[in-house]
């Protein structure tokens, strides 16, 4: 498949004006309808594109425009496509992994960062940049001397609305901090407060130096969450100590902890938000093929999908079509209803990054915690 | 009995309540509330400013504040009812939910048109029936604590029900601001205002206008969320029968729904949806329409946007109220 602005190129002239003159006139990398193409400039043995949209290959080289130094690959990208990648150019028999320089837009991660490709209609939402109207909540860090794991600080958000006199409800947020650098959640939850849509909320920010055994189905996280951090923060702050007022929330590694949390304390937590949980089972044997790490998740899996029980009330569920783990989140869905748990499922083309949790923030904390905005007419 | 009562749309850029108090020749000091404002309650100078005429900020949010400050047992009892409101409001509004559902399936079956026409009918019932016991539950529920705290004997409430009335005296109408329905609606029955302010002339905008009616039905096609279904809170003080108000339709309501817009006017029905935009006005009489600017969504899924305040006309006999 070639696109029409590498065909209309290759039809030319190739001069160094021509080539100068596609490049000015183009916004890289080249969206055309439904397709997509990656453009590198300059010398090499081989590009490559590297990228994390699982059932693609992920790696694919990039063709050379005869007699230039453009380097290009074309894909197909369904409507609404949200997808991360890197080049690899290799010269003198070593590639190195680099941002596309071309494209501008770029997405961090704890790994440092990836340049992004948006497909038709893939817009940035607008409630993720910091509103100069709104109303700011306040940022705190504060420590909590555990039994459980001993001295752990964490990140704390206090509604810009906030009275002694009312109580409010309780999010706790697995990867916080994370959250807060590559989810833009301050800013959301600014702007969602701001504008009603979020109950004015405590929210507290976690964070774990050994997520991959703390949120792996590990006792003591539970047992920290639920029987020291909320307690400590109900003596801090007027709290609604209801089921209906405490959500647990995460992604990855992070949504297995919150509902592995949910299930050692049924009914504690009222409100779920998994964004793509590391849900890993097997219906035959224990051992995944994602390896070791995932041997608890798998047996805590296996044993809620054996009998599912209504841990919670209401969850949300989101998870990327481009991520490997969308067989598990699909199976975890209809396994979740069939507790009378109330769901919502959504998926997004994206993949297993903070932009697609970012993105999806919205439309599940206005589902579990809504703000006021349905009762407020003015 | 108020004899007149005035129910306008949001009063945003364009605020026409001080034409409204003038055309009905209010020139006196108004008492204004302002408890769907919670704790901004008291910010009152603009508002104050577009009424053209004196107004006394009758502060219903912070008697509320102090009767639940100083009232420990009553407040103690009042936060348990209002927490089993909330239940009730939850729960059905996941029964909606289901009603919902159900009706969506049944109505994509390849049958005969004449049975698909049938069922929705049914459908619709079910939304009837399920609405009008969630009322008679919020009802049941404050009748009963009525009965069981008597709120007006309460020391603290009767001594706020004695300055709100020598206020309302020296006053020549009640106007009633907009904000959040719910607050709004709890501290007007907290200390009975409306009774209190016997035959004066009341004005209300938006959930102001939504609380004199008498069933207050929240409403958003465009939720953060995606999707969601309108739901009865509660009954309404009763003041402006036979309507339901949808205050700011353009930015809540999806005008193109049609098959929506007429599920929805049929649930409501005998009542008349009267959807809301800045400068829309319902005027009642003695419990009668007597004119209105504004649009009605109608029962066969359209906006009449020229509704002059005609009561609807429904052929059917389900659509009047009679059990089919």
């Amino acid at each position: 498949m070639k696109a029409p602005s590498i065909k209309a190129l290759e039809a030319g002239p190739r001069t160094r004006e021509a080539v100068d003159a596609f490049f000015a006139n183009h916004s890289f990398p080249i969206v055309e309808g439904h397709s997509i193409t990656f453009v590198w400039r300059g010398d090499a043995e081989a590009v490559h594109l590297k990228h994390w949209v699982f059932g693609l290959p992920s790696s694919q080289q990039l063709a050379r425009v005869d007699k230039t130094e453009v380097w290009y690959l074309t894909l197909q990208l369904p409507p609404s496509s949200r997808v991360e990648y890197k080049l690899e150019v290799v010269r003198n028999g070593h590639g190195e992994w680099m941002q596309d320089p071309l494209n501008q837009n770029t997405a961090r991660d704890p790994f440092g960062g990836n340049s992004v490709a948006h497909g038709t209609g893939y817009e940035i939402p607008t409630w993720i940049h910091e509103d100069k109207s709104a109303a700011k909540g306040h940022r705190d860090e504060i420590w909590i001397d555990s039994k459980t794991f001993g001295r752990r600080g964490f990140g704390l958000y206090i509604p810009s609305r906030f009275q002694r006199s009312r109580y409010y409800p309780l999010l706790i947020v697995h990867d916080g901090h994370d959250y807060l650098r590559y989810a833009s959640m301050g800013n959301v939850l600014d702007n969602m407060i701001d504008r009603l849509e979020f109950a004015d909320a405590i929210v507290v920010f976690t964070s774990s130096p050994d997520r991959l055994h703390e949120y792996a189905d590990d006792e003591r996280h539970a047992r920290f969450l639920t029987e020291e951090l909320v307690p400590y923060v109900e003596r801090l702050f007027p709290l609604d100590a209801q089921p209906q007022s405490r959500c647990l929330m995460g992604a990855s590694f992070g949504a297995v902890a919150a509902l592995s949390t949910a299930s050692r304390y049924p009914g504690f937590y009222g409100r779920l938000l998994l964004q793509s949980g590391s849900f890993a089972f097997t219906d035959i044997g224990d051992r995944n093929h994602r390896g070791p790490l995932f041997d608890p998740v798998v047996a805590f899996m296996n044993r809620f999908r054996a009998e599912p029980a209504p841990v919670s009330e209401r969850v949300f569920v989101s998870c990327g079509m481009y991520e490997s783990l969308i067989y598990e989140n699909r199976s975890l869905v209809p396994l979740l209803l069939s507790t009378g748990m109330d769901v919502r499922y959504v998926e997004a083309r994206d993949g297993h990054n903070w932009e697609n949790w970012r993105d999806r923030l919205r439309e599940g904390l206005s589902w579990l915690m809504p703000g006021p905005f349905l009762h407020v007419y003015e | 009995m108020t004899s007149t009562v005035v129910l306008l749309g949001p009063q945003g850029t364009a605020p026409d309540i001080g034409d409204a108090l003038a055309e009905h020749g209010i020139r006196g000091p108004v008492a204004l509330v302002r408890a769907g404002y919670q704790e901004r309650e008291a910010e009152d100078a603009a508002m104050v400013a577009t009424l053209g005429v004196p107004a006394v900020n009758l502060t219903l949010h912070a008697r509320s504040v102090s009767v639940f400050r100083e009232d420990g047992e009553f407040t103690a009892a009042y936060q348990a009812r209002q927490h089993r409101l909330r239940h009730i409001q939850t729960f059905y509004r996941v029964r909606l939910d289901k009603i919902d559902d159900a009706a969506r399936t049944v109505s994509v079956r390849y049958v005969e048109p004449e049975l698909l026409e049938q069922e929705e009918k049914v459908s619709v019932d079910q939304f009837r029936h399920i609405d009008a016991d969630h009322v008679d539950r919020c009802n049941a529920l404050r009748a009963m604590f009525d009965t069981r705290w008597r709120p007006a004997q309460r020391p603290l409430i009767a001594k706020h029900h004695d300055e709100i009335r020598a206020i309302l005296e020296t006053c020549d109408a009640l106007v009633i601001a907009g904000g959040h329905v719910a607050s709004l609606l709890n501290r007007l029955q907290l200390f009975d205002v409306l009774g209190l302010a016997a035959d004066k002339p009341v004005f209300g905008w938006s959930a102001g206008a939504m609380v004199l009616t008498d069933r207050i039905v929240l409403f958003h096609d465009f939720p953060p969320y995606g999707s969601d279904i309108a739901q009865v809170l509660d009954s309404g003080l009763g003041l402006a029968p036979g309507i339901v108000v949808l205050p700011d339709p353009r930015r809540r309501v999806n005008y193109k729904a049609t098959l929506g817009i007429q599920r929805f006017a049929r649930r409501m029905a005998p009542a008349t949806c009267v959807a809301m935009d800045p400068g829309a006005r319902v005027v009642f009489e003695n419990g009668s329409i007597v004119r209105a600017v504004g649009a009605r969504l109608t029962t066969s899924g359209q906006v009449d946007q020229d509704w002059d305040g005609s009561p609807s006309r429904f052929s059917s006999p389900f659509l009047r109220g009679v059990p089919l």
